[in-house]
């Protein structure tokens, strides 16, 4: 078992988690078997993926759609589905490119 | 004062005085009057707590785990089918570390259906994770639900808490009871100081997160660790119980004319009362014979009973419930606890009063004559059953 796991004793009363500090240490973009795939050139930004994504994972700036974060994503495909213009597809997650 | 008071009327006036933010319950016999007395309190503004008139006892224990999650002090009660059917979220307010307490007015489980007393729901939620005390009278439901109160919030602890009460025996008869004061039940039991609310937006958490197989088995630890403290936690809490109420409770149990005894009973419940007026009348003859009544039964007590009983040649544990395919759970836990003793007492173990049998004097006068004879194996035998 890896040696940063905490003990019973380090651990907060209840199994109550602190706020916001879940997402960093789960990566659970390692659950996915399939993987969205961003056509920027198809993409009108009218957000929807970013509504209707139940992980948080479309990343946007100055409320832009700018990518898919595949730390997190968990590949269920709403966002592929929602999608008006194609501009999100979905891929075997075996033919996606490691870390992308 | 003394006043006359049903059990029903002596855990409501615990509950008016504790006052706790939140009530969810849902009525079943015999626990009903409990809500009832508390929902005319909330009615007539005597206090302020929101009541919630739950759908179900899962629910009721739902709305409790999300109140006390958000950080309210919180209360319920209830009986037999009801405490089945909330058992699921009793694992998880202990799970969640929430202190809620709880009246139980014990009554059997079905089927056959039948509303009265045994001790077959408290068995079912023996595990569950909640510190469990039992009552013999109204007086001493009426403590122990204040004294549970300051248990269950202690920091170290942080547990659900169950205090058992006899269904009619305790529930529906009127005693002579003597609250305390209202000011000095509030101070006993103090402010309530919440874990992490829910409700603080300045400091958000996450309740009720998922545990993989890496970090189960720690969170359980950790909670086992808090059903180890309450022992200590018990013992000053009714020290301080002791000091504004006039009567006190000291240790995990009541030992009656039980030194010297040669012969003794274990069991739980109102029924303590008919048993000391059997030992009485036993001593009076020059019979060595004694009591040992459980207050404290989850955590149980060990080490103490052990102790307690380690003199006395013949006990007879006496269990208000079957634990079908096995003996009954209290003569388990005593055979527990005697197990590394070098003298220890042979033990036989009784089952009696289930769906409300009556048990009389002449009953417990009988399992003291049937203990001289019986020879300690792991067989049940019945008290009041017609063979």
């Amino acid at each position: 078992m890896p040696a940063e796991l905490k003990t019973w004793k380090e651990l907060p009363l209840g199994g109550v988690v602190p706020g916001g500090t879940t997402p960093e240490i789960n990566k659970t973009g390692s659950w996915r078997a399939e993987r969205p795939i961003w056509h920027e050139d198809k993409c009108i930004q009218c957000l929807q993926c970013w509504l209707h994504c139940p992980d948080d994972s479309i990343l946007t700036k100055q409320q832009k759609m700018v990518g898919i974060d595949y730390d997190h994503c968990k590949g269920c495909g709403v966002c592929a589905a929602i999608c008006p213009k194609d501009a999100i597809t979905m891929i075997p997650e075996r033919e996606g490119q490691c870390g992308k | 004062m003394r006043k006359v008071m049903t059990g029903h009327k002596a855990v409501a006036e615990a509950m008016r005085q504790i006052e706790p933010d939140v009530v969810a319950v849902y009525p079943i016999t015999p626990q009903s009057e409990i809500a009832e007395y508390y929902a005319e309190y909330v009615h007539d503004g005597i206090v302020h707590t929101e009541l919630v008139p739950v759908e179900s006892e899962h629910s009721a224990m739902s709305a409790c785990i999300g109140a006390a999650a958000a950080g309210g002090r919180v209360m319920t009660a209830t009986s037999s089918q009801g405490l089945a059917l909330m058992v699921e979220m009793v694992y998880i307010a202990a799970g969640l570390r929430l202190p809620i307490v709880m009246a139980l007015a014990n009554r059997a489980l079905s089927a056959p259906i039948n509303i009265h007393c045994d001790h077959s729901d408290a068995y079912l939620t023996r595990d569950a994770g909640a510190f469990m005390i039992f009552a013999e009278s109204a007086q001493e439901a009426y403590d122990y639900t204040l004294i549970a109160q300051k248990i269950a919030e202690h920091p170290k602890v942080r547990l659900p808490g169950i205090v058992n009460l006899d269904g009619f025996t305790l529930t529906h008869t009127a005693d002579v009871v003597e609250p305390l004061e209202d000011e000095a039940a509030k101070k006993f039991v103090g402010d309530y100081q919440p874990f992490s609310p829910m409700l603080d937006v300045d400091r958000p958490s996450t309740w009720g997160a998922f545990a993989m197989p890496d970090y189960y088995f720690e969170l359980k630890r950790a909670q086992q660790a808090g059903m180890e403290e309450v022992p200590a936690v018990f013992l000053h809490t009714q020290e301080a119980f002791a000091k504004v109420a006039a009567r006190g409770y000291r240790g995990f149990f009541e030992g009656y004319r039980l030194k010297d005894a040669e012969r003794a009973l274990v069991l739980m419940g109102s029924t303590a009362g008919t048993a000391k007026v059997a030992v009485d009348e036993l001593r009076a003859r020059g019979e060595k014979v004694g009591l040992l009544k459980i207050w404290l039964w989850r955590p149980f007590p060990y080490r103490e009973v052990a102790q307690a009983l380690a003199h006395v040649n013949k006990v007879a544990v006496m269990d208000r419930a079957l634990s079908f395919g096995a003996m009954g759970a209290l003569y388990n836990d005593v055979c527990a606890a005697l197990v590394h003793e070098k003298n220890k007492p042979a033990l036989v173990n009784y089952i009696y009063g289930l769906g409300g049998r009556d048990v009389s004097t002449d009953h417990i006068l009988h399992v003291f004559q049937d203990l001289k004879e019986a020879q300690p194996a792991h067989t049940l035998r019945f008290v009041g059953l017609r063979e």
